[in-house]
């Protein structure tokens, strides 16, 4: 089943008087439970597609559906809500509230979702998740004191609080060392093999995307490869890559 | 449903408060405008209202609610002898006054003397030479320091007694205590029975400790006797020096030759009846005082039988004058403080301004975060906005504290009267919020209206 649709979607910016078109038609879909990479070299619209597709922008033309609902004519708020219920975020820098324990920011975005839950509730929940990614020993370290892996271990974690659907990694190994970015990418692979979980890596890594079962690849705004499964997806996207 | 908003809104409020704990220092100092603000709200209306209090209770003291009836003036020939010269009030006037008048509190006649007073061998001639009832001490709320008041049985029989004001009570017994010893009035001699409490200068510097008072029987009677048979009041101090002296030569010996029968009869005395020189009256309150002065003047007019289109034959004064300036003074003052204190409050509300929108820059990425988890616009707003509130109010508890503090503070050192304003508490809390929801509502409303894409990426 498909979990996401994309379909001829363009993204054009407006700079003053000039139109800088960014995404020229881009169709393309990802069934649930698999593990892409998006892949491009800066500049070709890699960033402006994982926006539109992590429903933190809208595309100017084109349709797009995620888990089946029509995202593209949503209003902000809409999709505010589309994003805390079926996406998780895994950014590069991390992005941890500072002086704030590991714990906390996990179930941080729990307060703009599940206003019912209680507060023991929402602490096992994020202390789970936090032995999951194998933090059990740090719920109450502030990320000052976790090293990066660490951190974006907890970043994780807090991707997975709201039990999204979709997981997004925006360059999730881009401020790690090469070590620490398998153990990373192990966890990655590890959620989609046992959860189900469907991920998208951005990355420019072809070493990341490696780890991928398909990767897409998307130059000038244009996808080149990689846009639809095949039958065989895993033996195909390894072909394809060099 | 309930459940869950109330949920909700205390976990917006712990984040509020992680949020702020997260930069103690500055929260902090962003909160000391407002601290300092609402401190200076508290301890100035505290302050203030007690100095007001403390005016009102001054002037009270001093008579504020006091209204004095006079005699009107007699003319002689086109020349007037001046207010207070005639001799039309009479003790039955001050009954019917506190019978008939209900503003009216309390009654106490003046009749007045002047002269030397005697203990031993010191001499002295004191201000005020006052003969009343104990009702005197009601009026001018007055208290007896040592000994007791004279008594209405005193007044009924002229008992020769009479109450000391400090200062003549120090310069004639130097230090000793004058209850129970004689002194001379007038070569009179009375008992002292009281020492009035001390009650200072007043308004226009006269002491009001150099008096001496004593039943007005005994003063009309005794004292200055010779004034109820002479018809010219105004010679008073001269009829006083012919009292004393037939009280020294008591053999009937008259400075002035005796009326023939046909001198008696071309110029007939009235026949006279007891006069009195003053009323003082107690209004009920100092707000009674305009009820009190039109009954009494009514009453007055009635008992003295006058004409519609004729004047009073009687002056009612009082000090409302004085008792406006000064009331109006405080208000003033604790106007301009408060004006003070309320721009204090302004700055500090545009302090919290400041920091709340440096924080909104420092906090872009948190931002946007926050919105790439979910949260909308309006959570961002309300979260910010709560803040701002929590800062405020947090600065408005401190602030009550340390206005409370300091107030206690000036009063246990410098001994100024100050009072809890409860009302001063509640605008300082409403003040406060209001601070905070005014300041704070551009920087939240700044923070909801960031694009989450442009926050994330924010360096």
């Amino acid at each position: 089943m498909e979990l996401i649709k994309l379909q001829d979607i363009y993204k054009t910016y407006h700079l003053g008087e000039v139109d800088v078109p960014v995404l020229k038609g881009v169709s393309l879909s990802v069934a649930q439970g698999e593990m892409v990479a998006l892949m491009g070299a800066s500049g070709s619209g890699k960033t402006t597609l994982m926006n539109i597709l992590g429903c933190l922008d809208h595309p100017t033309s084109g349709r797009y559906w995620l888990d089946g609902q029509e995202i593209s004519g949503l209003s902000t708020d809409q999709r505010a809500f589309v994003r805390s219920s079926k996406i998780g975020f895994v950014f590069q820098s991390f992005n941890l509230l500072s002086r704030t324990s590991a714990l906390e920011n996990v179930i941080m975005p729990l307060s703009y979702t599940q206003q019912g839950i209680s507060d023991r509730e929402a602490r096992e929940k994020g202390s789970d998740l936090l032995r999951l990614v194998g933090l059990g020993d740090r719920l109450d370290h502030e990320p000052s004191q976790l090293s990066g892996g660490q951190q974006q271990r907890v970043a994780i974690a807090r991707a997975l609080v709201n039990h999204p659907p979709l997981l997004f990694a925006d360059e999730p190994t881009g401020n790690l060392d090469s070590r620490t970015s398998e153990e990373i990418l192990q966890i990655f692979q590890k959620l989609n093999v046992e959860e189900g979980l469907t991920i998208i890596l951005v990355t420019h890594d072809s070493g990341v995307a490696h780890h991928a079962r398909r990767s897409i690849h998307i130059h000038d705004g244009m996808i080149q490869t990689g846009a639809f499964a095949a039958n065989d997806s895993s033996q195909k996207s390894k072909e394809v890559l060099p | 449903m309930n459940l869950i908003q109330m949920k909700f809104h205390s976990r917006t409020l712990r984040t509020a408060f992680h949020a702020l704990r997260r930069n103690k220092m500055r929260s902090a100092l962003t909160t000391l405008g407002i601290v300092i603000g609402i401190a200076a709200v508290i301890a100035m209306m505290e302050i203030g209202n007690g100095s007001s209090k403390a005016i009102q209770r001054t002037i009270a003291s001093m008579g504020a609610d006091i209204l004095l009836v006079l005699p009107g003036a007699v003319a002689s020939g086109g020349v007037s002898f001046g207010g207070g010269s005639a001799m039309n009030l009479t003790p039955e006037d001050m009954e019917a006054i506190i019978r008939e008048c209900p503003a009216v509190r309390a009654v106490a006649p003046i009749v007045r003397a002047r002269g030397q007073v005697v203990y031993g061998n010191v001499n002295w001639v004191p201000a005020n030479i006052s003969g009343t009832t104990p009702s005197f001490l009601d009026v001018r709320d007055w208290d007896v320091g040592e000994g007791e008041p004279f008594t209405d049985h005193d007044v009924r029989t002229a008992g020769k007694v009479c109450l000391l004001g400090q200062t003549i009570a120090r310069e004639l017994f130097q230090g000793d205590s004058p209850v129970g010893k004689d002194i001379r009035v007038l070569n009179v001699t009375v008992k002292v029975v009281g020492v009035l409490a001390p009650k200072g200068a007043n308004m226009v510097g006269m002491d009001q400790d150099d008096i001496l008072i004593a039943p007005w029987t005994t003063i009309k009677r005794r004292v200055s006797r010779a004034s109820t048979n002479q018809n010219v009041a105004s010679a008073q101090s001269s009829t006083n020096q012919v009292n004393t002296l037939s009280a020294l030569y008591p053999g009937q010996v008259s400075l002035y030759p005796a009326q023939s029968p046909t001198q008696a009869a071309n110029t007939p005395l009235p026949v006279r009846f007891t006069n009195v020189d003053q009323i003082l009256v107690a209004a009920q309150s100092s707000t009674q005082i305009p009820a009190a002065i039109n009954q009494i003047t009514q009453l007055m007019r009635e008992r003295h039988r006058i004409h519609d289109g004729q004047t009073d034959d009687f002056n009612i004064r009082n000090m409302t004058e004085m008792t406006k300036a000064l009331a109006s003074t405080t208000i003033l003052m604790t106007r301009l403080l408060l004006c003070v204190a309320l721009i204090s409050l302004v700055v500090g509300g545009v302090g919290i301004m400041n920091i709340m929108l440096v924080s909104v820059t420092e906090r872009t990425r948190e931002i946007g975060l926050r919105m790439a988890v979910g949260a909308r616009g309006r959570d961002i707003l309300r979260q910010f906005l709560v803040e701002a509130v929590v800062l405020c109010m947090l600065g408005g508890t401190f602030g009550i504290l340390i206005g409370r503090g300091s107030s206690m503070l000036v009063r246990t050192v410098l001994h100024w009267p100050t009072e809890l304003s409860v009302g001063a508490i509640v605008a300082a809390v409403a003040v406060s919020v209001t601070v905070g929801v005014v300041f704070g509502y551009y920087p939240a409303w700044k923070a909801s209206r960031l694009d989450p894409i442009e926050a994330l990426r924010y360096e």
